[in-house]
């Protein structure tokens, strides 16, 4: 089996995981980014709306776009950095010291970094109803990747449910595709995502039924419509469900973050419904109870790319400096002010009390 | 393929087109760009059927983290359809049931048991 040596491996090359190996290849070290997709940027190569937050953040610049200056800074170090597309790291060997890798699906390699930051994502929520299962269901990821990524649409006539701030995005960019929306659903009573998202799709004339859920999917095989329901407040259904025709039904329930790598690991972990699941305790510089491990990005709370890039440069810039490298420590107040900032206000309330409750002082008590 | 012709922000920038089949059909799609997407394009929608229940599967996550996009790929089964890029001849074919493992080095695919 081919074995590969690095000071630092980072695992994922979205957002997070691209501040991270700019920063510790910045700092002088070596690293590797192990990315399952055939390409880096992760979600943001599917973003195709101007990002939010703040200037530092490339707020007014489109996702894509973001993930190219990301791609440019880690150029910079020349071949400090290596990339390996098509490659997942399955599996952590804490005593040996090495991490397994699949290329593609037949090809599997040890890696033995000396430092790891873990930014491997989220994956979608899926939600229980008859039918969930049959073609002509997706994730909305999965269609924002159809659309924007690659140009096909996944359907001509599609249902969204969920309307948080990526049902209303994907409803939009689905439109700008050519596709209709039948409507979009939303159990609770109010919408969740941004005002200014909800209004762009109300002006276009799409539906958004409050207090509404998905039934079942209609369809033998493959997606023809669906039922939908309104609810009480018990969330339980009222009255005849209704018919809605559509060959496309996307979920826009939620994410969780993808944490099979930090359970392997033996990262002491919590369960904290503000970030969305089982997220590992972190110090400041978002170590992880495992001295060797790091984790930045929606692994380890799901929230905006923006303060996934801060959480990445910050556990980057800390693996570089556990190995020795130089780092100046106004680096890292920089970058948490930065990240206090993103985090204000009222939109922020949730994740602070969601980060509130893994965040340690330090690992004294580490054994 | 049905593409998205024109749209308001992005340009699509594909690859070179090239030919594959699918359960024996040929069809056109983009090299490098996954296979479940090529697929998609050409109006496919069911890629797998469950073992036990024989459900139809198709496109779900996209990221390579759900099986649903298991196929056969030139005799390889489970092939991770949504993050494998397309080469030119590909034999692309649906996978019923968990798909046959070849043992031996150079053995010849056969099709999987339904």
């Amino acid at each position: 089996m081919r074995e590969l040596t690095t000071d630092v491996l980072v695992v994922g090359g979205g957002p997070a995981g691209l501040s991270a190996a700019a920063e510790a290849a910045g700092a002088g070290a070596e690293v590797i980014i192990a990315e399952s997709d055939l390409h880096l940027g992760g979600q943001l190569v599917k973003q195709s709306h101007k990002f939010f937050g703040s200037k530092d953040e490339f707020a007014g610049t489109r996702g894509f776009e973001i993930a190219k200056i990301l791609m440019n800074e880690i150029a910079q170090n020349g071949d400090r950095v290596k990339t390996m597309l098509g490659t997942t790291i399955n599996g952590y060997y804490g005593d040996e010291g090495v991490v397994t890798a699949m290329v593609g699906e037949e090809e599997y390699l040890r890696v033995i970094p000396q430092k790891i930051v873990v930014a491997s994502g989220a994956q979608e929520r899926l939600l229980p109803f008859p039918n969930n299962d049959i073609p002509g269901v997706y994730g909305a990821g999965a269609v924002q990747t159809l659309m924007n990524v690659y140009g096909v649409v996944p359907g001509k006539r599609v249902l969204m449910v969920g309307a948080g701030n990526i049902g209303l995005i994907v409803s939009y960019q689905l439109l700008q595709a050519g596709v209709e929306v039948a409507a979009i659903l939303e159990a609770m009573p109010r919408i969740g995502g941004y005002w200014v998202h909800a209004a762009k799709v109300r002006r276009m004339g799409v539906p958004i039924l409050l207090r509404h859920s998905i039934k079942r999917a209609l369809g033998g095989e493959i997606v023809t419509g669906a039922e939908v329901n309104e609810l009480d407040e018990k969330f339980d259904p009222i009255g005849a469900a209704e018919r809605i025709e559509c060959d496309a039904i996307c979920l826009a329930v939620g994410l969780a973050p993808t944490n099979e790598l930090l359970w392997q690991a033996g990262c002491a972990m919590k369960y904290v419904p503000f970030l969305c699941g089982h997220v590992p305790l972190r110090d400041k510089y978002m170590r992880t109870s495992n001295e060797n491990v790091w984790m930045a990005g929606d692994v380890s709370g799901i929230e905006e790319a923006s303060a996934a890039m801060i959480e990445g440069r910050i556990a980057g810039l800390s693996a570089a400096k556990a190995l020795g490298l130089k780092v100046p420590d106004e680096k890292f107040d920089g970058y948490r002010e930065r990240l206090r900032d993103l985090r204000a206000g009222e939109v922020g309330e949730k994740i602070r009390a969601g980060v509130e409750a893994v965040v340690v002082g330090g690992w004294e008590e580490r054994t | 393929m049905d593409l998205i012709n024109s749209h308001p922000v992005l340009d699509f920038l594909h690859g070179e087109k090239v030919s594959f089949s699918f359960d024996g059909k040929i069809m056109e799609g983009f090299e490098g760009e996954p296979i479940a997407v090529a697929l998609h394009a050409n109006g496919v929608r069911i890629y797998r059927r469950t073992p036990e229940m024989k459900r139809p599967r198709g496109f779900f996550c996209a990221i390579g983290k759900c099986s649903s996009c298991f196929m056969v790929v030139d005799g390889i089964p489970n092939v991770r359809t949504c993050v494998t890029p397309l080469k030119k001849g590909m034999k692309v074919e649906t996978q019923y049931g968990r798909g046959r493992i070849l043992f031996q080095p150079g053995e010849e695919a056969r099709p999987c048991e339904s």
